[in-house]
């Protein structure tokens, strides 16, 4: 018999529900753990494998040294390296920071600051090694990484969309939720993934999967301006879990200058 | 003279988060335990400061993949009191339901995947799964239904989407509710027999005068309300909170830990407190249950928390089955009206770890002023310890090995949530050199 492929997990700086999902996958959970060798994942067993390893998986950004230099370490023993959520693919929630001064976040949660070591910014695993695929969302969508493992024992390409939330909306027949209720939501320019779950319970799509292929967020939050959102408010909405992803971190600095144009090409 | 010797777990494995344990000795005294919480901060409160009421619910769910909507609870009830919104019975019944999900969906994953292996001999759930594959796959299909139930009310089980402050942006259906009853009956009985499977374990002898704390409410087994409580007799009401516990910072971590004033002394939240402080609230079917489990409650032996989840699995899935029995009308609004204004609240729920506490206070530009989240496991860390210094000079005998598997065992009675306390752990036995040496078979 062939060995079996070695898959390791990977945890940095993240709220671990991305790697649960792993766990979350009860009906193949068994068949996966039959079909490769579950080297090192600590959040599920306490044995654990010396790479290199086949595949690896990454949750979490990089906030400190330490993990700045892991991340390489990892890269070199991973021969395919998924990072997967919006930690590994742009930084998460905590990149946050980015706009901010750490030292006042540590003395605002902290009473000893002294004892804290971190890096003044929160990112995504691609900014500091080549990432062979990256899977979004906050948090992932567990049917995308099954598939992604099972392709990856097959060795084919991961059939994962990358068109907007909108196409998801219209697939199950929801009714627009900017168009019906005047609410800025950032469907037209959120990569599908989630099942448009959102709207479909009457709200705004939040931007969990982040920007899609080309997606135009600057122009769409112009849209929602110019139809009465407090320009703050946009600002927020582009600043959640994907607030680091170029695109939308672009758009919200736009905005938030005021720079932002009118030319409404991303309309719902 | 007794050599030095020390443990130490680097990375401690089947919690969530990361943290490490190190324990020296000095021959069989126990110099130093360290649970060292190592976890990346991710500076939540700072970073709520400018927020929008309403997306603290969506933030805070990112703390903890495992318990979003405790998150979700705790921030919502403190934004409403902060606001002075009240919600109907109907959202008041239909968020014991959301928490029920995450009860069932939590707990049967610490026992089956993360705790169980400790008592059966196995590194993993998946290594038990080759040997006990039945049960494995009961315990699965048993987070499975927790799951089921979160993605019908919250839209995704992880980080669900539909619980705001002041209710639920759409009632959850009624129709995908009423059809999930047949497995919500089956979980029921399958959280019976996993009473009978854990009840049976062989428990380590232990005994502690814990201090136990959690809410306390005369009709119902806590969730979202209640006052808190504690065996030594504390009695408060939530919003009394801080004057009764307060956080230190230690140097070895990233996460702040919690202690009972005026002492400064450790507590213990979670199951088996709340069994220990609402054993008369549990709901008939789980009470019949506990009374015959063969364990005499009030138990002292957190190596009975497993036994407690168990327990608490029963009720959770009772619970569900009622509600969801009941539920013939989809509340219409689905949610108060949020009426923003200036204002402090604060709030505690029962996470599946145990109280979790939270105050905001919106400001003038009606954006989050402030914010203070206390996190159970923040509360359990300095009990951990605690146990953990009673606890080493039995294992002492034993190699590196062995003995740092048995702290680690312990540690888990705690189902530590590491990400929450903002982070997890590494555990490091220092025996010294020598004593190492000397140590080794
Ligand atoms: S992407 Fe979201 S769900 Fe995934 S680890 Fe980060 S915070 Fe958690």
């Amino acid at each position: 018999m062939a060995a079996k492929p070695k898959l390791a997990v990977f945890k940095f700086a993240s709220c671990d529900g991305c790697q649960l999902s792993l766990l979350d996958a009860e009906d193949e959970l068994l068949a996966v753990a039959g079909a490769v060798e579950i080297a090192y994942f600590l959040e599920a067993r306490t044995q654990t494998v010396d790479g290199p390893y086949d595949v690896g998986i990454v949750e979490g950004s990089v906030t400190t040294e330490h993990d700045r230099q892991r991340i390489r370490d990892v890269r070199r023993q991973c021969k395919y390296l998924v990072s997967i959520g919006a930690c590994a693919t742009a930084g998460g929630i905590q990149a946050l920071r980015n706009w901010a001064a750490v030292d006042e976040f540590i003395s605002h949660v902290y009473a000893r600051p002294d004892y804290i070591s971190t890096l003044a910014t929160s990112t995504p695993i691609a900014e500091h090694v080549t990432v062979d695929f990256e899977l979004r969302g906050c948090p992932i969508n567990k049917y995308q990484l099954v598939e992604l493992i099972a392709s990856l024992l097959k060795g084919r390409k991961p059939r994962v969309p990358e068109y907007s939330v909108c196409v998801e909306c219209k697939r199950r027949g929801t009714v627009c939720v900017a168009v019906a209720q005047g609410v800025a939501c950032l469907g037209p320019v959120t990569q599908a993934g989630c099942g448009a779950i959102c709207p479909s319970y009457n709200r705004e799509c939040f931007g969990c999967y982040g920007p899609k292929e080309q997606p135009n967020p600057t122009s769409l939050a112009a849209h929602y301006a110019e139809a009465g959102s407090d320009k703050m408010h946009l600002v927020r909405l582009l600043r959640n879990f994907n607030a680091h992803a170029p695109a939308f971190r672009d758009a919200s600095d736009l905005v938030e200058s005021g720079a932002a144009s009118g030319d409404a090409t991303e309309a719902p | 003279m007794p050599a030095n010797r020390t443990f130490e777990v680097k990375a401690l494995s089947r919690v969530e988060g990361e943290g490490a344990l190190y324990v020296k000795l000095a021959g069989d005294v126990v110099e130093h335990v360290e649970l060292n919480i190592y976890e990346p901060p991710r500076f939540y409160e700072g970073f709520l400061r400018g927020r929008e009421v309403r997306e603290v619910p969506d933030i805070v769910a990112r703390i903890c993949g495992i318990c979003p909507v405790a998150y979700q609870m705790s921030a919502s009830h403190a934004l409403e009191k902060a606001l002075g919104i009240e919600v109907s019975p109907e959202i008041r019944t239909l968020r014991r339901l959301v928490y029920c999900g995450e009860w069932i969906e939590s707990h049967a994953l610490h026992v089956y995947l993360l705790h169980a292996p400790d008592f059966l001999g196995y590194e993993s759930g998946i290594s038990l799964a080759a040997d006990h594959k039945d049960a494995v796959e009961r315990g699965l299909r048993m987070k499975k239904i927790g799951n089921e139930l979160l993605e019908i009310l919250g839209g995704r089980a992880i980080h669900p989407i539909n619980v705001t402050v002041g209710g639920f942006h759409r009632s959850p259906d009624r129709e995908r509710l009423k059809a999930l009853l047949p497995d919500l009956e089956w979980g029921l009985q399958a959280s019976i027999d996993t009473l009978a499977l854990v009840a049976a374990f062989d428990f380590p002898d232990w005994h502690d005068e814990y201090e136990f704390v959690s809410l306390q409410h005369p009709d119902e087994y806590p969730y979202n309300h209640g006052q808190v409580v504690s065996s030594s007799g504390l009695r408060i009401d939530v919003e009394d909170y801080e004057e009764h516990f307060a956080e230190r910072h230690m140097p070895q971590s990233t996460a702040l830990h919690s202690v009972m004033l005026p002492e400064e002394k450790s507590y213990l939240v979670g199951p088996l407190a709340r069994l220990h402080l609402c054993y008369e609230q549990l709901p008939p079917l789980a009470r019949r249950h506990a009374d015959n489990c063969g364990i005499a409650w009030p138990s002292h032996n957190n190596f009975h928390s497993i036994v407690a989840r168990a327990i608490e699995l029963i009720a959770a899935y009772e619970e569900a089955i009622e509600i969801v029995r009941a539920y013939n009308a989809e509340p219409s609004p689905s949610r108060a009206e949020l009426v923003l204004r200036p204002g402090v609240g604060c709030h505690a729920t029962e996470a599946p770890r145990g109280l979790l506490y939270h105050r905001y206070e919106v400001g003038e530009d009606h954006l989050i002023a402030e914010a203070k989240i206390v996190p159970p496991t923040s509360q359990n860390q300095g009990q951990i310890e605690a146990d953990l210094r009673q606890y080493v000079p039995r294992v002492t005998h034993l190699d590196d090995l062995a003995a740092t598997r048995r702290c680690e065992h312990l540690i888990r009675n705690y189902d530590p949530c590491i990400s929450c306390a903002t982070h997890f752990l590494t555990l490091t036995l220092d025996r010294g050199e020598k004593g190492a040496e000397a140590d080794r078979p």
